[in-house]
């Protein structure tokens, strides 16, 4: 169970990522393992839902494209990539991270890798909370002059 | 109806070479990135995302350079590409409740928790052109507080906590999906939100102004409006679980309306939901007016005859790429059938002329 929440929060944040990030980040890894493909880079679209009344029954929002792909590396663990958006790298670099990280250089993927990535991601989520939290109205009561 | 005609192939194909020429517009002005237009004309690349009915900030901003801004027509562009791509499944509900909030405002509830957020807003601002942008300059960062971490509620449900509006119930039903199969009437509130969503901005402003002015009118109050990132969540068959495969910026807006009781319930508030891609407040907001005009029918209302409880006038008139399809395709040849109405206007006019002057032409 903790294997599977482990690896559901690697793919999620090899999903979300900017594709620019995690290549430049891969790159400066320098890990290029052999692989052949179980299913090559495919771009399609996802229905994505939302519910009535943010509670209520599902209804179809519109659909967000989706890259995915599957291979395996030559030690037999298999990765997977499903990412945000149309990029094929993205998608063989996620699933590349996601096999390696079934393989005893999973600390070193996950120091070179995920922690730089989801620290990022991290302080650009919490940057944007700062400033909203700026335009908070604070209200006051304006005190009338009777005493 | 009009008929293929052939011929004019070299006329198409230097009108395409001078539309590519007149796009790029004066090679002394340097040309647009896709990414300056993402950046800097992100609401207009909202839009196209919310009616293409396609989350992809890339392809949008494409659409519109594409379109030379014309936006109906990036739509058009967006829906196209949209048939293209396979579709890998649906993903599980956003939970908007999770939405890290840019905006997040209440007309109802001053001291609402989590507080008014105002977000990067037009509100308040003086709508006089800025000429300093007229200039290039750098802008200065905008301030910081210390950021909030705890969830931000839903308003309407301090209101359900004390039963006062209508429970929305949720279930795992699987809604019908009009890009899949016709819109056939009745419809059902799903399927409704499904073609708002991707309705035409100015459609739905218009049926939600119109319930404003009268016709329909269901007292709306905003109970909140939020803007912000949610994750999106899909089951992936072969791993077995499901993980998150994106990240999208929704504008949820629910509206508290009149009441709805009977002899067995007493009185309580009703609701009205929008969810757009996008910063899409106006949209949203209208979504939700038009969502709760449409329920006349569920909540024992009257029909008025209006507009926006016309459920048919409404989700057969709300798509601007059926509808500009529709009226542009008149431009297009039509000779046969105009030929045959000359002949019949030739028709009539020779037999009214016969019954103005018999006489004359029986003297002939």
């Amino acid at each position: 169970m903790t294997a599977e929440n482990n690896r559901r929060s690697w793919m999620s944040v090899l999903a979300k990522t900017p594709a620019g990030r995690l290549l430049a980040l891969w790159h400066e890894l320098g890990a290029e393992p052999d692989f052949h493909w179980l299913r090559a880079p495919e771009i399609g679209a996802t229905m994505v839902r939302g519910r009535l009344g943010g509670t209520g029954a599902p209804f179809n929002l519109g659909e967000m494209t989706l890259t995915r792909c599957a291979l395996q590396l030559e030690s037999g663990a298999v990765g997977h990539g499903y990412v945000q958006g149309r990029d094929k790298d993205k998608a063989r670099v996620a699933a590349l991270v996601d096999a390696l990280m079934q393989t005893e250089q999973a600390e070193a993927v996950r120091a070179a890798i995920l922690t730089p990535l989801q620290a990022e991601m991290t302080a650009s989520k919490g940057t944007r909370a700062a400033k909203a939290a700026a335009t908070k109205v604070d209200f006051f009561t304006m005190v009338r002059g009777e005493d | 109806m009009y008929v293929a005609v052939k011929g004019g192939e070299r006329a198409i194909d230097n009108a395409h070479a001078w539309l590519a020429e007149e796009r790029r517009g004066d090679l002394d002005v340097a040309e647009l990135s896709i990414a300056q237009i993402r950046e800097q004309l992100s609401l207009a690349v909202n839009r196209v995302m919310a009616e293409g009915s396609l989350y992809d900030p890339d392809l949008a901003a494409l659409a519109i350079k594409q379109s030379r801004g014309d936006m109906i027509e990036a739509i058009f562009l967006i829906r196209a590409y949209r048939t293209t791509l396979p579709r890998f499944g649906a993903t599980a509900p956003v939970d908007t409740e999770a939405m890290a909030c840019d905006r997040r405002i209440s007309a109802t509830f001053k001291d609402a928790p989590g507080g008014q957020v105002l977000g990067p807003t037009f509100d308040y601002t003086h709508r006089l052109l800025d000429f300093a942008l007229a200039a290039e300059g750098d802008i200065p960062e905008a301030p910081q507080s210390e950021p909030r971490t705890e969830v931000t509620p839903h308003i309407t449900e301090f209101l359900n906590q004390e039963g006062l509006i209508q429970t929305e119930v949720s279930s795992d039903d699987v809604p019908g999906d009009l890009t899949r199969e016709p819109l056939e009437l009745p419809s059902s509130r799903p399927l409704r939100l499904q073609a708002l969503t991707r309705g035409d901005e100015g459609f739905v402003l218009s049926m939600a102004y119109s319930t404003q002015r009268g016709y329909g009118r269901n007292h709306a109050f905003v109970g909140e409006l939020r803007i912000g990132k949610v994750a999106v969540e899909m089951d992936i068959p072969e791993l077995g679980f499901a993980i998150e495969v994106g990240e999208i910026e929704l504008t949820e807006c629910e509206t508290v309306n009149q009441f709805q009781g009977s002899k067995t319930e007493p009185p309580q508030f009703t609701r009205g939901y929008g969810l757009v891609f996008g910063q899409s407040e106006r949209k949203s907001i209208s979504m939700a007016l038009v969502d709760r005009a449409l329920r006349w029918q569920e909540l024992g209302e009257d029909n008025m005859g209006a507009p926006a409880q016309d459920e048919e006038f409404v989700l057969y008139h709300s798509d601007n790429i059926q509808a500009t399809g529709f009226l542009e395709h008149i431009k297009l040849p039509h000779y046969v059938d105009f030929q045959s109405e000359l002949e019949l206007i030739r028709k009539l006019r020779r037999e009214a002329m016969e019954n103005i002057n018999p006489v004359q032409e029986a003297a002939e």
